[in-house]
Formats: structure tokens, C-alpha cells, sequence
């Protein structure tokens, strides 16, 4: 149980993720005929509704530079997470390799 | 929990970034002196450094039709305490404000006071209070790393709603309304987020027993995994 058990929490992600995908449906088009979006970012959901709240409220300050599309913005983030990936990955193989060499060093004492 | 570049009066935003800054040198004091002390603890660092950049890159679709992502904050708050997360945090948010117009430098200060350091005090906080009254190592972890993800987007809803209190309800009513965009959407993923630090939690155990429990990470029994 314990040896699976990662792969069963994994599994577990997974499933969280992909429900929403299967449970979330698409609402009927509004009447001009525009597609509703579905499945935009929150943080978007929440400046949108700022200016509901305070609709005379602009912002001051705009971003210094913005990707030029979504594709070069999903380059950024995609760079963003394999960077951290890869350093975990790299981590966990030294570790496991040293864990090795600790468990048999053990063994054959003189080391 | 971004709050986007310019939408914080002037006011709000300044008033945020003078709240973390502190935070931020502490915390930066405080790693370079661990770091001194137990050189080789850099690249356990590196670890929770690289664990924020990958869960705060993973935007997910959430039961409420809206996407967010977790903060990965909780596994180094749980390694090295909560203030070291706050520059590091820092860094992640600055990326995404600079490089991806996600978030921005006004509102830094309050990006970074949600995600860099109320969620990594309250995961530390849960953590130990979790152990004290005798919950498994793992229950822990998820408890702590879930609870603080959510508390970040919690503290985002409420930085906005004092920004921009409603003009009929005030504070409370405007705080119902970005809660209700932050933090239901959160749940499902606070919860992805408490069970990924179990996992990276778990395979650093594994491999790591005695650095965890000179750490005082774990406790002399369930370093023998």
C-alpha cells in the first residue's frame, strides 16, 4: 500500500483536474450569438468585476511589457514550470543515487 | 491571487509593498545565514524555489468554470520555515509580473504579502499545531499546504475588497463577491496543491532522512521510513 500510495495521490490529481473539464458545461450562447468563455483565469474574473464594483476606478499603471500573444505567454509559463521540474528532477536523482551509495557503503564496511 | 498591474489605488499599493518589504529582508537575512551555517542545505532550497516556479506556472481548470493555480509556497515554509519563502515568493512573482504581465510591480507588495507570506505563516503554523496534537506526518503536510493556498487567496479577496469596498454593502459585501471568485475556484486545487507537497514531501523522505531530521522536519521515527 505504502509503495503505491504516491501513484494513487498522483491519480488523485489528475482526477481533481480533469472533473471540472467533464462537469463544467458550456453555457448557452448569449443572444447577439457570442460563445461564452469558459474556464478563464480568476485573477481576470476579478479585475473584471473591480469594475463593476467601482466602475469609475482606472487603473494606474500598466505592464512594462506583455507577451505579444497567448501562444509566446504559454512559451513563458511552460519555461517557467520546466525550470522547476527539472531542478526537482535533478534533485531526487542525486539524492536517490547518494541513498544508494549511503545503503552500500553500509554494507561493506571500511567506506 | 494576482491582483493586475494598476489595480490597487495608489494608496492600497504602497501601503502593501511598506507591509512585505520588511518581511522580505528578514527573510532574505535569514536564508544567507542558514545557508553560511549548513551549506549544504543550498540545494534543498533550491528545491522549494523550484517547486513555487512549477505549482505557480500550472493554471487549472476549477469546478466554478474559471482556472487559478496553486502557490507551491508549502513546502519550503514546512523545510524552512515561513519566513524564507517570502524572498523567495519574491522572485517567482517578480518573474511573472516583469516577463508575463501576470500581476504587476505596483501591486508586488500585495501579491507578494498574500502568497509569500501569509500563506507560508499559516502553513507553518498548521503544520506545527497538526503534529501537537499527534496527526500522521502526511495528514500534516496536506492540512498545512491546502489550508495556506487557500488562506492566500483569501487574503487577495479581502486586499481587493478594502480596495474597493461596495458602494451598498461595504467591506463585507464587496469581500463576498471576490471571494466568491477566489476562493471557491481555490478549493479543488488547494486541495491538488496539499496532495503534490505530500508526494514531493514523501520522495524527499525517502531519499533525505537524516538532512529532514536534522532539520527538524520529521522525528526520529518517521525518518526510518
Amino acid at each position: 500500500m505504502k509503495r503505491y500510495q504516491d501513484l494513487l495521490l498522483l491519480c488523485a490529481v489528475v482526477a481533481l483536474i480533469a472533473l471540472p473539464l467533464w462537469l463544467v458545461k458550456r453555457p448557452a450562447p448569449s443572444p447577439d450569438g457570442r460563445q461564452t468563455e469558459i474556464f478563464t483565469g480568476a485573477d481576470d474574473k476579478a479585475k473584471n468585476l473591480v469594475g463593476v464594483i467601482a466602475p469609475g476606478y482606472k487603473p494606474w499603471a500598466k505592464p512594462l511589457m506583455e507577451p505579444p500573444s497567448s501562444e509566446v505567454g504559454s512559451l513563458l509559463f511552460a519555461l517557467q514550470a520546466a525550470l522547476g521540474a527539472g531542478f526537482i528532477g535533478y534533485y531526487l536523482g542525486v539524492a536517490s543515487t547518494r541513498a544508494r551509495m549511503r545503503r552500500e557503503c553500509g554494507k561493506e564496511t571500511g567506506c | 491571487m494576482h491582483i493586475m498591474e494598476g489595480f490597487l489605488p495608489v494608496k492600497h499599493a504602497v501601503g502593501w509593498s511598506i507591509a512585505s518589504a520588511p518581511f522580505v529582508m528578514y527573510g532574505l537575512h535569514s536564508v544567507n545565514k542558514r545557508i553560511k551555517e549548513n551549506p549544504e542545505q543550498r540545494m534543498l532550497l533550491g528545491v522549494a524555489a523550484a517547486f513555487t516556479f512549477v505549482l505557480s506556472a500550472l493554471k487549472m481548470p476549477s469546478v466554478t468554470g474559471s482556472c487559478s493555480h496553486p502557490t507551491g509556497t508549502g513546502l519550503g515554509a514546512i523545510l524552512f520555515g515561513p519566513a524564507a519563502m517570502a524572498p523567495i515568493g519574491a522572485v517567482v512573482l517578480l518573474f511573472q509580473a516583469l516577463l508575463l504581465a501576470h500581476g504587476g510591480l505596483t501591486t508586488l507588495g500585495a501579491n507578494v504579502f498574500s502568497m509569500a507570506i501569509v500563506g507560508p505563516f499559516a502553513v507553518a503554523a498548521i503544520f506545527r499545531m497538526s503534529r501537537m496534537i499527534k496527526l500522521s506526518f502526511g495528514v500534516s503536510i496536506f492540512l498545512a499546504a491546502s489550508l495556506g493556498d487557500l488562506l492566500t487567496y483569501i487574503t487577495t479577496s479581502a486586499q481587493l475588497a478594502l480596495a474597493f469596498p461596495d458602494p451598498a454593502g461595504g467591506f463585507a459585501a464587496s469581500f463576498v463577491k471576490f471571494a466568491g471568485v477566489f476562493a471557491i475556484t481555490q478549493i479543488p486545487l488547494a486541495i491538488s496543491e496539499g496532495v503534490l507537497t505530500v508526494v514531493v514531501m514523501n520522495s524527499l523522505v525517502r531519499f533525505n532522512a537524516r538532512e529532514l531530521q536534522e532539520m527538524n522536519v520529521t522525528d526520529a521515527r518517521e525518518a526510518r521510513v
